[in-house]
Order: C-alpha cells, then structure tokens, then sequence
C-alpha cells in the first residue's frame, strides 16, 4: 500500500507544480492537510481559474466525511487526549479502511492504525516533493496519466465494502446523486450529496441479512 | 495558493478529524460508558464513509472541472478497479491506471 500511496503522492505533487504552483505549496498541503482528495480538488479548483474561497470551501466539505469516519473508527486510535491529538491528523481514508477491517480485534485495529497513518504521512510527504521536483520538468501530467492514479486508489479501497450489496446499493444511489448534480453545483458539495443514498437503509436489514459494519 | 488558505484548510480538516472521536466519547457515555454505538447508527456511519468515498471516486474519474472528463480518465480508473478485483497488489492498480489513461491519452482518445 505503501507504494501506491507514494505514486498518488508523486501524481499530486506533479500536477500542483505543473498547473502552475510554487513548489513549496504541494508540500504544505501535504504536510498540513493531509487528506489526497481535498488536496486534489484545491489544486484542481485553483488550476481551473476558481477562486480560492471557493476551492477551500469545497475542500473543506470534502473533509467532513473525516467526522463519521473518526466517529465510526471510535476508540481505536486509542483513549488518551494525546493519542486522539496526533492519531486524528491520521486520520485518512487507508487507515480507516484497514483499521475496521479488523474490527473485532481492537489490539490489532490500534496496530493497524498507528501503523498504515505514520507510513501513509512519511510516504504521501516524500512522494509530492519527488512529484513536485518532477513536476517542473514534465509539464503535461495528463499526458502520464497521472490524474488516473488517485481515483484507482481510492477504487481499490472500497472494493471490499461494496462486496455488502445493502451498502454497494447505497453507494451506487450516492454516486448517482453526486454525478447528476456536479454540473450544477460548486466543487465539493455533490459528494457530500450523495449522502442522501442512505434512504435506502430505511427499511431495517433482513433477518437473514449480515449487518454492514 | 496562499498560506492563509492552506492554514484555513488544514485548520478545518484537522478539527473534523478530531470531533469523530471526541463526539464519539460523549455518544458513548450518553449511552453508559463502555457501550458502543446503537447497531443501527454505527451501519449508517460506516456505510455513509462508503457512500462518501464511492462519490469522490465516480465524480474525480468521470468529471473534471463540472463537465464530462472524457474517455481516457474512467478507461484508466477502471482497468485499475479490474486489477484491483482480480486481488493485484495495491501499487499495480494505481500505476496500471495512469499507464492505460496515458496509452489512450497518446494513441488520441480524449
């Protein structure tokens, strides 16, 4: 995992510098914010001839899926007012993914955790200054591809949670929604729409019916 | 980019982050210390992490700046989705993805 995250890393750093950023300014999001898609998008925002308020704003409501995650992952970063200072700021999507899936050992979900944020920060930061050096002298990243790298990540990520058709069909409605909005709406708000694919837990789960967790 | 923004940023990522967990411990003790999350509640948070991430994925590989991204991007998304699928390693899926939009990026498909 490690590497797909530094090649994500390398992408993002590349395309900052290439839209036109100064090179210092891919590693600062990356070392502050730390989150690869509000990253992307602010970048994006930015790079498309947007407005700043506008790409933070999007980026921050991108982040607020951080809220449920932290609240789902609960205490398994741990219950000290330290480990909940720094385990927060690793808090992304990798560590959280791979901390459920070994939910029912908490010992190991805390392992898991402090394990996949602390490589994923080091690695994710090494990755964009590679990318941002690389960057100046690539000029059109799409042209590598590199706009590909992160989405496929992020792919790869979910894959096993959508194996739960209850949650897959809530996914899919969610996609749907945000798809259908994102002409028509600013960056950042149509993904937070899609939450409105939860409808469709409505109905309580089968008795036959495993239980998403 | 200014440092302004990226501190608002940062600022803000860091204090969603950081209300999960501390949220978390007073739902906890609402419900009587140790007890976790209704079964119910705890379902919807974790799927809505699901359906957040699946929307980023759809709308980051088939839209780009509010109008379509054209056929290179999703091909390359999702020839990494396969491989990802089919159990490859998590580099190869990434690195398989930029190499197939970069393959039909330079044979002119959009």
């Amino acid at each position: 995992m490690a590497g797909a995250i530094a090649v994500v890393g390398v992408s993002f750093g590349a395309i900052a510098v290439a839209s036109g950023m100064d090179w210092w300014i891919p590693s600062a999001l990356s070392v502050l914010v730390f989150a690869g898609g509000s990253q992307f998008m602010v970048v994006g925002v930015v790079a498309a001839g947007g407005g700043l308020v506008a790409a933070v704003a999007g980026a921050l409501l991108l982040n607020a899926r951080h809220l449920p995650f932290g609240l789902a992952l609960g205490d398994i970063m741990g219950r000290r007012p330290l480990a909940r200072i720094v385990g927060s700021h690793l808090l992304i999507d990798e560590s959280v993914a791979f901390a459920m899936a070994q939910k029912n050992d908490s010992a190991r979900a805390r392992a898991v955790f402090w394990f996949l944020g602390t490589t994923a920060f080091v690695v994710w930061n090494l990755g964009t200054i590679v990318g941002a050096a690389a960057g100046q002298v690539i000029g059109d990243t799409d042209a590598y591809g590199l706009d590909a790298a992160f989405p496929a990540a992020l792919l790869a990520l979910v894959l096993p949670a959508l194996k739960n058709a209850r949650t897959r069909n809530v996914a899919l409605l969610g996609a749907v929604v945000s798809l259908a909005t994102t002409p028509f709406l600013p960056a950042g708000v149509p993904v937070l729409l899609s939450l409105a694919g939860l409808v469709v837990l409505v109905p309580a789960p089968k008795k036959n019916e495993e239980v998403a967790a | 980019m200014t440092i302004t923004a990226i501190l608002v940023l940062a600022a803000g990522t860091y204090a969603f982050r950081l209300a999960g967990p501390l949220l978390r411990a007073r739902l906890a003790k609402a419900h009587g210390g140790e007890a976790a999350l209704p079964p119910r509640l705890a379902e919807v948070l974790s799927t809505a992490a699901t359906v957040l991430l699946v929307a980023l994925i759809a709308t980051s590989s088939l839209t780009d700046a509010g109008s379509f991204a054209g056929i290179a991007l999703p091909a390359g998304v999702l020839a990494g989705g396969v491989l990802a699928w089919r159990k490859a390693p998590f580099v190869v899926v990434v690195v398989a993805a930029a190499v197939v939009a970069a393959g039909l990026r330079a044979l002119g498909v959009p």
